[in-house]
């Protein structure tokens, strides 16, 4: 079995991010970029599907610019097998991402597809979903287990108020969250070997796929700077503040 | 500057290494005087302490420079380096001077993490910087060498397996000049202990470093431990000691940049006289004094480990990135702890700790006016002053 682990460079998840003064966007220039954090778990399933004998290649993929290729060593150096970098420098929002991948998977044919839930950058939450939909198959979302049974892959997702599990007749998509694992770091040998593995650059035209976006973005502003808050003697001063404000 | 992406590659994963060494850790280990062993065997699994071995012997077969990015980003992540660092570079020694057998009877071994290269016997109690002044001897004894005499400062003795030792072999009246008649062994410190030839006796100083008194009482070595020729022990630790000299510059160029990172960011936050600190240009301009000094340093320690890598004398640039970035990190120190005020003495901030740690490296593994005497006899000519 084939896991397809499409990965995205994003702002590194220890940088403050700064909006340009325009607000038309963050400020990515001299900014450190790295593998999406949720990626990043899925890499980390993935190979620990393959460790167990479960799977047999980790393809990883990303859609994005040049600079991609790097987060692509960082997974072949944690341990997939093949590298696709679909190379495109415009803004490619999540339909167009899944319409990417479903051409991939359509080629590859791989038993499981393994996304993050979301990317730190725009905490979108569609491409799994999406992907999903286009191709016709079942998703677990949010996993925090991932276990493959078979021909099914069993999901237990990480719901409001526990956990849910769900049993998927693969191919199936599963979106990574934060609990599902801790992602190892990537050994130097390990590194050394990733140089040598096989990385793909391809175009969103070879897969026949419109990119344009179909969302403006009007505004990118600043969240708003937090307000001191006040103290209050006791709790019915506290409620008598509430109902004042009008929340309770 | 541009690195190439391996370079990159090997940052982003000493880092997300280091990051499971956070500076709890670092703090339990040096209130305790213990000894980082997680954090050295973390590395030598990640394969870092072998990267200059040859791929054929289990290791990546780096060049120095990559070496000394590893040590430069453990050092900028706020680990201490220091535990484990001469691994990487008394390795130098053994590749270039070591026979094939020694070769192929230690590196795998030593590449696997089953062997720990740790300890390097050079400083002597009344020899000092005068290395060529020192007193221990090796006599030859049949198939075996008598070693007799006393190492200091001899870092990381009792975690390591092996010790490259420099010792006397011909009385100074009786060599051919002054500088031979010294010659490198490369010890089995397990046997030595057990034979009862080796003691060793810690050093308690005023940062976690692990370093030792050696004793050497009529300690019998196989003749087979001698790296090289006999007598021409000198020359190669010179070699040997450019490339420690690099990779200590390179640890104090990452520990600069955790001076600035930390002071810089300290300075964004902290707020007196309702403004942050470091709107003030008298808190902005040491910390961005410090960080020219440091990309100087910076730029200086990889021209040298290119220069080394291409093989040839590196003495020159080797000194130079060693002066120069191990000021740099001291001067970063001292600032971020004024940065920091009274801050800066408190040890859950990490600040306190790495500035005794950072204090080390313009006095060991060579002083500065030694450097400064090397590169006024040997590169500008000056009349030799000692
Ligand atoms: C924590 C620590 C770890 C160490 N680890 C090791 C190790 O693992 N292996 C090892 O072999 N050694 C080790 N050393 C020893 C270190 O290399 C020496 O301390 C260093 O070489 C200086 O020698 P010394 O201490 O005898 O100083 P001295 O030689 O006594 O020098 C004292 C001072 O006099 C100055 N000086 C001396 N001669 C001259 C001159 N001709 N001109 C101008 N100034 C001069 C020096 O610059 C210095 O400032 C370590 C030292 C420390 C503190
Ligand atoms: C060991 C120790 C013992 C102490 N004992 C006592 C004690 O017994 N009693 C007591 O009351 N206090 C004590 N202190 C506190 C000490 O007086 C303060 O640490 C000191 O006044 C600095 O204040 P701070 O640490 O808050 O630094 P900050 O005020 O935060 O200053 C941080 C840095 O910013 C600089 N800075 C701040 N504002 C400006 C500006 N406008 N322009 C230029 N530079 C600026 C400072 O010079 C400093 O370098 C002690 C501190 C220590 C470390």
């Amino acid at each position: 079995m084939k896991i397809l682990v499409p990965v995205k460079r994003v702002i590194d998840y220890n940088v403050k991010p700064r909006v340009k003064a325009d607000g038309s966007g963050v400020d990515l220039a001299n900014v450190k970029m790295s593998m999406n954090p949720f990626d990043e778990i899925a890499v980390e399933e993935a190979i620990r599907i393959k460790e167990a004998g479960k799977a047999d290649e980790i393809i990883a993929v990303s859609v994005g610019p040049a600079k991609a290729q790097e987060t692509l060593r960082t997974a072949l150096a944690m341990g997939a097998d093949r590298a696709i970098l679909v190379e495109t420098d415009d803004t490619v929002e999540p339909l167009a991402v899944a319409k990417i991948l479903k051409a991939i998977a359509d080629e590859e044919q791989p038993g499981l597809i393994m996304l993050g839930k979301q990317a730190i950058d725009d905490d979108s939450n569609q491409t799994g979903q999406m992907l999903a939909a286009l191709m016709g198959r079942p998703q677990g979302t949010f996993a925090n287990t991932v276990e493959i049974d078979g021909g099914s892959v069993i999901v237990k997702r990480e719901i409001d108020g526990g956990l849910e599990t769900v049993k998927l007749t693969m191919p199936a998509i599963v979106t990574t969250d934060l609990r599902l694992n801790e992602p190892r770091y990537a050994s130097l040998p390990n590194i050394m070997k990733a140089k040598k593995k096989q990385l793909d650059v391809k175009s969103p035209a070879d897969f026949g796929v419109d990119t344009a976006p179909r969302l403006t973005t009007t505004n990118v502003s600043e969240p708003p700077v937090r307000q001191a808050g006040e103290k209050v003697a006791d709790v019915d001063a506290m409620v008598a503040k509430l109902k004042a404000l009008g929340i309770a | 500057m541009t690195e190439n992406e391996d370079v990159t590659e090997i940052r982003r994963a000493v880092r997300a290494l280091c990051e499971e060494f956070p500076g709890e850790y670092w703090r339990a280990k040096d209130r305790a005087r213990d000894y980082p062993a997680e954090f050295v065997d973390a590395l030598t699994k990640a394969g870092f302490l072998a990267a200059l071995i040859p791929e054929e012997f289990g290791g990546s077969g780096l060049k120095l420079d990559a070496a000394a990015v590893i040590m430069e980003e453990i050092q900028a992540s706020g680990c201490n380096g220091g535990a484990a660092h001469a691994q990487m570079y008394i390795m130098n020694t053994l590749l270039r001077y070591g026979s094939d057998a020694q070769k192929a009877e230690y590196l795998p071994r030593i590449a696997s993490g089953e062997l720990r290269l740790q300890a390097f016997g050079v400083s002597e109690p009344a020899s000092g910087t005068d290395t060529l002044s020192l007193r221990t001897v090796a006599v030859r004894d049949g198939d075996d060498y008598i070693v007799n005499g006393q190492k200091i400062w001899t870092s990381r003795a009792e975690h390591s397996d092996l010790m490259l030792l420099l010792a006397r072999t011909t009385p100074p009246e009786e060599a051919a000049s002054k500088t031979e008649g010294l010659s490198i062994f490369l010890v089995d410190m397990r046997e030595a202990r057990d034979a009862g030839g080796m003691s060793i006796k810690p050093i308690r100083t005023m940062m976690n470093h692990s370093t030792t008194e050696v004793f050497f009482d009529a300690m019998r070595i196989p003749a087979s431990s001698l790296i090289g020729e006999e007598g021409k022990g000198f020359r190669y630790i010179l070699s040997g000691m450019n490339a420690e000299r690099i990779l200590i510059a390179a640890e104090c160029v990452g520990d600069a940049k955790w001076f600035i990172e930390k002071a810089a960011a300290y300075a964004k936050d902290r707020t007196v006289f309702a403004r942050p600190i470091g709107q003030n240009q008298g808190v902005q301009f040491p910390i961005a004094r410090c960080y020219a000094q440091m990309r100087a340093a910076e730029l200086m320690v990889h021209h040298a480990a290119a220069a080394y890598d291409q093989g040839g004398n590196a003495g020159e640039e080797a000194n130079m990135a060693k002066l120069l970035a191990s000021e740099a990190s001291w001067a970063a120190a001292d600032m971020c702890v004024q940065t920091f005020g009274g801050f800066g003495f408190a040890e859950e901030y990490d600040v306190e700790r790495k500035f005794r740690e950072a204090r080390l490296y313009t006095v060991a593994p060579i002083s500065t006016n030694l450097i400064l005497s090397y590169l006024a006899e040997h590169v500008l000519g000056l009349p030799r002053s000692y």
